[in-house]
């Protein structure tokens, strides 16, 4: 056969392929269906409701008490953020005085569970680049704060410790001591972390210039948190709208302009350091104080619409109720982040390879019940 | 030129990263936080909080605190408590009073967010700290918490 004869028969024609929904780099069961051209991706299609458990028709109707700990398998890595949210929105709709202690500890374990969070990342984005590494680093640092979870809320991952007027329970008296451990030793540890992964020339191959998201594409997509800071949009509920306890505490939004993975990785890496500024802030003065105030037995909120928004480790999550002054929301809907996020995928992964993809994707840190509710 | 910078630079940041994971391989012991599970039962304990499944506890005597109340009943968001009661007579006051017949639990249905045992009045239900909860089949999931014959302790009121 001469050559064109063989050129003829090698056409090259788009095909699908599936990725997912049990691919290991899309942590948790999304599908996404993606149109490629040899390597080059032409189209991606991210395909839900692999887990969609109804869980805002549940809340429908659930109590308000009930609804919070569904919020925990949402985002399962920023469970206390979320919890947070919904009570945040029942405690503003009742008009209730929060005692100053709630907001503070609300504050500090908010913070634990995106250092948290951003630990697990760190770990399994490194791992879809191919650095199994960072795994074990990632997690062994995470043990240390599941352990002050586990000691002060009774559970490690799902931990239903804020209720709508307060706190389930006091802070165990360790807890002060062991957050404090926890920042001498991760102090130590998260340079580590840039030496080990940050600065090695592979991987910033693979990222630089990977799955770039100008500005105005993160703004139109509705981008929020990491992958918006990282893209320069300033957009960190925390500063913007302070609730809780955030306007007692100095801290800086991170923001880089690159929008790139790269600029996304280090928004995460950053925001660790300042998370534990707002921890070292704060551990010293918990005021004394009630760690909840009474409510109804049966809380009933008031006729009207009820919106609040917090800044999760994955970016804003919106609670919106619609009650009817019964018991039961007549209609609860979260804005939550990893949806939005996922939004944007296809917009930054057309024309990349799949490994770019993949990069992408790490760095979008997508938690898909969060996604899929 | 270039490219033997960039071979330069990559084995110095490999170099960099190998001198991190270099200390833990020789300080392996050190700072290790892996549990040796099932070898370190008989020394692990548990966090006093720690949710591991409901129980009511009892006295020597055979007896619990629980009224029957439902309001653990009412909390649970999931269904996984169920209280079957009667009336029966008081033997101390000989009045007909609320007597608890069987307190069903079902651990497969829990999602331990302790919401029943925040609500109970009399603090009849306790969280436990076992955690080793998986059976052969899923009908011993479904627990009864109050023992046979067991009785309400006197002066346990609402």
């Amino acid at each position: 056969m001469d050559t064109t004869t063989i050129k003829s028969n090698f056409k090259s024609e788009e095909y699908f392929i599936n990725m997912g929904p049990q691919h290991p780099a899309t942590h948790g069961v999304l599908r996404l269906l993606l149109t490629i051209d040899g390597e080059i991706i032409k189209k991606v299609e991210p395909d839900l409701g692999y887990i969609h458990r109804s869980i805002e028709k549940m809340c429908e109707r659930d109590s308000y008490q009930q609804i919070v700990h569904l919020t925990d398998r949402m985002d399962y890595l920023s469970s206390h953020i979320n919890n947070e949210a919904v009570c945040l929105t029942v405690e503003n709709a009742l008009q209730l005085e929060i005692p100053e202690r709630v907001k503070v500890i609300r504050t500090i374990l908010g913070e634990l569970t995106r250092l948290a969070s951003h630990q697990l990342w760190w770990g399994v984005m490194g791992m879809d680049v191919g650095a199994l590494t960072t795994y074990f680093y990632g997690f062994r640092d995470r043990e240390l704060i599941n352990d002050i979870f586990e000691e002060t809320c009774g559970a490690r991952l799902t931990m239903n410790y804020n209720i709508p007027g307060g706190l389930m329970f006091d802070i165990h008296p360790n807890f002060v001591q062991r957050t404090k451990d926890f920042i001498t030793h991760f102090k130590t540890k998260l340079p580590e972390y840039d030496r080990l992964l940050t600065g090695n020339v592979i991987f910033q191959k693979r990222m630089k210039g990977v799955g770039i998201l100008s500005k105005e594409d993160a703004i139109s997509f509705g981008a929020s948190g990491p992958v918006g800071r990282g893209s320069g949009y300033s957009c960190d509920v925390r500063k913007h709208h302070p609730y809780s306890a955030y306007n007692q505490v100095t801290f800086n939004e991170v923001l880089k302009t690159e929008g790139d993975s790269l600029a996304r990785y280090q928004v995460r890496i950053e925001e660790m350091w300042e998370s534990m500024a707002i921890i070292e802030q704060l551990i010293d003065n918990i005021p004394e104080g009630e760690y909840k105030v009474a409510t109804n037995a049966v809380i009933k909120l008031p006729k009207g619409e009820f919106y609040q928004k917090v800044e999760t480790a994955r970016g804003e999550l919106g609670v919106y109720i619609n009650s009817t002054g019964t018991k039961n929301p007549y209609r609860l809907k979260f804005r939550s982040p990893g949806f939005s996020n996922l939004s944007l995928l296809n917009h930054i992964a057309v024309g990349g390879k799949i490994g770019d993809l993949v990069a992408s994707m790490a760095t979008l840190d997508l938690v898909i019940p969060d996604i899929d509710r | 030129m270039s490219y033997f910078g960039d071979i330069y630079r990559g084995i110095k940041t490999l170099l960099t990263g190998m001198s991190v994971t270099g200390k833990y391989f020789l300080h392996s012991r050190k700072g290790a936080i892996t549990q040796q599970y099932p070898d370190n039962r008989d020394t692990l304990k548990m966090f006093d909080r720690f949710r591991g499944e409901v129980v009511m506890p009892h006295n020597e005597n055979n007896e619990h605190r629980c009224t029957g109340c439902q309001k653990c009943e009412l909390a649970c968001p999931n269904g996984s408590i169920e209280i079957i009661w009667d009336r029966q007579i008081d033997p101390e006051s000989g009045k007909k009073k609320k007597m608890i017949d069987q307190h069903i639990y079902h651990l497969g249905m829990c999602t331990m967010c302790g919401l029943c045992i925040e609500a109970c009045p009399t603090d009849a239900i306790l969280w436990a700290q076992n955690f080793e909860n998986s059976v052969y089949n899923r009908a011993y999931l479904t627990k009864v918490l109050n023992k046979p014959g067991s009785k309400l302790m006197p002066g346990v009121e609402e």
